[in-house]
């Protein structure tokens, strides 16, 4: 047993407004830069979509994740190492600038500068990179915001595998659902094995997922090893950028901006201890629909005295034991099962679950003849098909998926009866296998969601590992040479390339 | 002025290439990259890329062969001069050609589009012209070689830049009286050695074979570390 802790974070699905809150701070704190305006390290999708990039659910185009060999090993789908090296000089599986979309701005001076004509002048759209011309915007991190496009389009969404979806277009029958994404900080991630620079690496200490900017080469293997497309090659440094989990928030035992800011306050934060040595057993699993309960066996239980016993031992801080047992993930995904992974078919084991949305029953005609068993509507009768669900959170297996619905349905039932009807109603609780207790936990944690049960962030430990008089009189977060900001204007290994509009052309 | 150029040269533009090197290195590792532009347009690039990089590469390894293998050695091997003459023109030829093709795809790829314009600075274009430059003087040689097959004008070039890596201070006397297109090809070589650190071509020296033999594919890196003053 090799113990470690990783941070998680969970995804309320069902309390998801989509106001993209979570995607503007994040890009105002990390990418409103030069190369990486067309990057979202977190962005929100309306489901069922084909996404940002495009179709990057569809491994099959894009050869991301992991595949098992007939071995029962896995391997990058994009290849073995060799198969890597050998796609060097040119990338197959590389999406191009376009299938994110060309980052653009206005051309807001003409507003005021434009002479007197008949029409009033019109702030025309212009590409970000070249500086030319846009006639026509085609795409970009929210395309398809609130069902945007037509249904032929969207429905090439990788999710509808196996689901008659034509009956989805009418308008009746239509659903819709937000997925708001950012890195996944995976136990298994593609992008780590996938870099032949060695620059990407997985923090023992946390979990986070880092690309090392000095270490970088640009080789761009990672973006298309990444499933999820959540590795951005900044064309103006030539490295590649990711979500960095906003580690330095995280180490002061603060949340990620994007969690921070959620107006929904559906983001949980907290510690997970697993089982480094079980990762590739997790991972090799043959049939898919495991993978799901496979991740689940990575987990150690931080209330076993052994598992505690073994972390101290390997050196995890009495404050992340302790963060550990209080979890909100492992209780949202361990004990009351209600978040699962994104996509855990890639074979990554992905770190940031999602709760599926309840959604409004189907028919309205039919509400009232649905046989509501303690008030409990049957899940099948759900407006988003469970197949849909169970394709973006378990690979395709259902019983999970409808488990943890019941359970949320569950808890609204047996919460109606407590606070309206004054009675405790067991046989709800009963019938979806929780206790009362659970229950009031569960909703106290879902719906009330005070901040500090939501994130439970033990602070770093640098005591243990930096010596704070080598540390005196350096720089803060710098990349480049020295104390320099790593722009260099000039200088003798290359000069600023690009020309900003705030540099001014014309 | 051909003493120069044959003999004090090369040894700026070595000098130049190792130490420009090894301080962008050591000083500015992030500007230390491939700077691919596949991102911004797929178009082209994959086919241009691929055939420039095969063929640079063969003729820089043919080149490196061919000038650099001791001449006792190739004696010894019983390798003579005429069959590596006629080995170095047609796979030279061959690689040549390929990147001639790549390259023209590349530069056409990096002039004309507007997205790769606006982003390539002004040494990405530089350098790339020069390659291509070197490359049609390279391929004019060829011309020449063919005149005389029998391999001893290179090896008067094989003894030039054997004196160089030998510190011989005649180096320059072995190229005297070598045809001009010989003489530019070199001199263009050695300018080539001398921007070398200052472009893009320093990615070459980050070739990730390394990537081959790496243990596993997960990196994980810890903090601990002993510290320097053990606690008493």
């Amino acid at each position: 047993m090799k113990i470690r802790a990783q941070i998680g974070m969970v995804l309320n699905l069902d309390k998801c407004i989509g106001c993209h809150t979570c995607s503007v701070t994040c890009k105002n704190v990390w990418t409103s830069r030069d190369g990486v305006e067309y990057a979202w390290f977190n962005n929100v999708e309306t489901k069922p979509g084909i996404g940002y990039p495009k179709d990057w659910e569809n491994q099959k185009r894009w050869n991301g994740g992991w595949e098992r060999t007939k071995a029962g090993k896995i391997r990058p789908k994009q290849g073995a190492k060799w198969r890597i090296l050998a796609n060097i000089f040119g990338n197959p599986n590389l999406p191009e600038i376009d299938d994110y979309y060309e980052p653009f701005t206005f051309d807001y001076d003409h507003l005021k500068s434009a002479p007197e004509m008949e029409a009033f002048p019109t702030a025309r759209p212009r590409s970000l990179i070249s500086g030319e011309r846009i006639e026509k915007i085609k795409w970009g991190p929210n395309w398809e915001e609130i069902l945007g496009g037509e249904f032929s389009k969207r429905s090439k969404d990788y999710n509808f595998e196996g689901i008659q979806k034509e009956m989805y277009g009418l308008y009746e029958q239509t659903f819709m659902m937000y997925l708001p994404r950012l890195c996944e900080h995976c136990l298994n991630p593609a992008c780590v094995s996938a870099c032949p620079s060695g620059a990407i690496y997985k923090r023992e200490e946390d979990g986070v997922v880092l690309i090392d900017q000095e270490k970088c080469r640009g080789w761009r293997m990672c973006v298309s090893a990444c499933p999820y497309k959540k590795i951005y090659y900044n064309w103006s440094s030539g490295k590649s950028e990711k979500c960095t989990f906003c580690y330095p928030r995280l180490e002061s035992g603060l949340p990620t901006v994007c969690s921070e800011t959620c107006v929904g306050r559906i983001r949980y934060i907290g510690v997970m201890l697993y089982d480094a040595d079980k990762i590739a057993e997790a991972a090799f699993v043959e049939n898919e629909k495991d993978l799901y309960e496979a991740q689940l066996g990575v987990f150690l239980d931080p209330n076993d005295p052994e598992v505690i016993a073994a972390a101290r031992a390997e050196g995890i801080p009495e404050d992340w034991i302790k963060g550990a047992r209080n979890s909100p993930i492992w209780k949202m995904a361990m004990e009351w099962k209600i978040a699962f992974p994104l996509h855990p078919e890639y074979r990554t084991l992905p770190m940031v679950w999602y709760v599926p949305p309840l959604s409004p029953i189907q028919n309205a005609a039919e509400a009232g003849m649905i046989a509501a068993e303690d008030g409990m509507p049957d899940v099948k009768s759900l407006r988003i098909p469970v197949q849909y669900l169970a394709n973006l959170l378990t690979a395709g297996d259902e019983a999970p998926v409808v488990s943890a619905l019941e359970r949320m349905l569950a808890m609204r039932a047996y919460m109606r009866s407590k606070t309206v009807d004054g009675v405790i109603n067991l046989g709800v609780a009963k019938r979806v296998g929780m206790t009362p207790l659970q229950i009031d936990e569960m909703y106290q944690l879902m719906a009330i969601a005070n901040y500090e049960d939501r994130f439970v962030i033990p602070t770093t430990h640098r005591e243990v590992v930096e010596d704070a008089y080598d540390l005196r009189s350096e720089c803060g977060f710098t990349d480049g040479n020295g104390c320099s900001a790593g722009v260099s204007s000039g200088k003798l290994f290359g000069s600023k390339k690009h020309v900003t509009p705030k540099d001014g052309w014309q | 002025m051909h003493g120069f150029i044959f003999g004090i040269y090369p040894y700026i533009a070595l000098s130049v290439l190792l130490i420009g090197s090894i301080a962008r290195y050591e000083r500015d590792p992030f500007t230390w990259k491939s700077s691919s532009s596949q991102l911004l347009r797929r178009k082209q690039l994959i086919f241009g890329s691929v055939l420039f990089h095969v063929g640079v590469l063969t003729i820089f390894f043919g080149h490196l062969f061919g000038l650099l293998t001791p001449l006792p050695l190739i004696e010894a091997l019983g390798i003579s001069h005429e069959a590596k003459q006629i080995l170095a023109v047609v796979v030279g030829g061959v690689a040549g050609g390929m990147a001639l093709v790549g390259g023209i795809i590349l530069i056409h790829r990096r002039l004309i589009d507007p997205r790769i314009h606006a982003t390539s600075s002004a040494m990405d274009i530089i350098i790339l012209s020069l390659l291509l430059l070197q490359l049609c003087l390279g391929l004019l040689t060829i011309i020449i070689s063919v005149q005389n097959i029998d391999g001893v004008e290179m090896v008067k070039f094989m003894q030039w830049a054997q004196a160089i890596f030998t510190f011989d201070t005649r180096a320059a006397s072995y190229t005297e009286g070598a045809p001009l297109l010989f003489q530019l090809h070199i001199f263009l070589g050695l300018t080539v050695f001398t921007l070398f650190p200052f472009s893009r071509l320093v990615h070459m020296l980050s070739v990730p074979v390394r990537y081959l033999w790496r243990p596993g594919y997960q990196i994980v890196r810890t903090r601990k570390h002993s510290p320097k003053y053990p606690v008493e």
